[in-house]
């Protein structure tokens, strides 16, 4: 029978490497933790009673994840357009193997997948993380309106284009640590200044004796 | 007249830089603490590693297309 008592992060992790007072943190359940966390930043710092920690996570990470959809469109081309699903010939968008460690944020763009994928117009009326359109021709005459191709894409964003890819795929990239995080507490951290501060007491003895 | 182009600065887009390293900062740093208070001297710290990572890649980039 699986032992259901809330779990602890072992072995104790230290508070800070100036206090050198180990603390007990509670883990409840990891495995779900760690679930929550990639449901969306925090949420599984939240449901182990971190609070602080959670508010940080999710404050950061859902920052630049925002910063990136914002820069990465416009009213024109529609918001987010560096957020999206394609594994289609000719454009295959591996940079969402990094962005979807972010959780439901990137829905969307699943749901678009999807939707795209039997051949519907997309989601919500809006091009929102919706995949652009393949076009083996340069100047495609229907690409004159949303959800336009990737070149069309990269024209009209500019640099942003990329700019908003590399901040949604930085924020799925430190998500991943918040979910190593909320599974198995704070790496623990041997400070540099640990011999320092066995000198200085060792000095101190040394001083009283 | 060669006077120094805050312009320039100003509209860089190294600035696009700024909230990443501070966020991973602080996201790093967050995962070996859990007080706040080591949390952000720890951020500073990986923070100025960043940076100092940055400007030497810089100013190798900047020699070498001295030297193209």
């Amino acid at each position: 029978m699986p032992d259901s008592s809330p779990q602890t992060s072992t072995p104790p992790v230290k508070k800070d490497e100036q206090a050198f007072e180990p603390v007990e943190i509670p883990l409840r359940d990891p495995w779900l933790a760690a679930f929550l966390a990639l449901l969306l930043p925090g949420l599984g710092h939240y449901y182990q009673g971190r609070l602080k920690k959670a508010v940080l996570y999710f404050v950061t990470i859902m920052t630049i994840f925002c910063t990136g959809v914002y820069l990465a469109g416009s009213s024109e081309v529609g918001w987010g357009r560096c957020v999206y699903v394609s594994f289609r010939m000719g454009d295959q968008r591996l940079h969402f193997l990094c962005q979807m460690w972010v959780g439901l944020p990137v829905l969307p763009a699943v749901l678009q997948y999807l939707h795209d994928s039997s051949g519907h117009q997309p989601l919500w009326g809006s091009s929102f993380m919706a995949p652009p359109l393949i076009s083996a021709e340069p100047r495609d005459p229907q690409d004159l309106a949303p959800p336009f191709t990737v070149h069309t894409l990269n024209k009209r964003l500019h640099r942003y284009f990329d700019l908003g890819t590399v901040y949604t795929m930085m924020a799925g990239l430190l998500n991943l640590l918040v979910i190593f995080d909320a599974f198995a507490g704070p790496v623990i951290f041997e400070s540099g200044s640990t011999s320092e501060e066995e000198a200085r007491r060792g000095g101190d003895e040394a001083a009283a004796a | 007249m060669l006077g120094f182009e805050w312009e320039r600065i100003w509209t860089n887009d190294l600035w696009f830089a700024v909230p990443l390293i501070v966020a991973m900062s602080l996201v790093y740093a967050a995962t070996r603490h859990e007080d706040l208070g080591a949390i952000f001297r720890h951020a500073v710290r990986v923070a100025r590693w960043i940076v100092l990572f940055l400007v030497v890649l810089w100013g190798l980039l900047f020699l070498m297309s001295w030297f193209q």
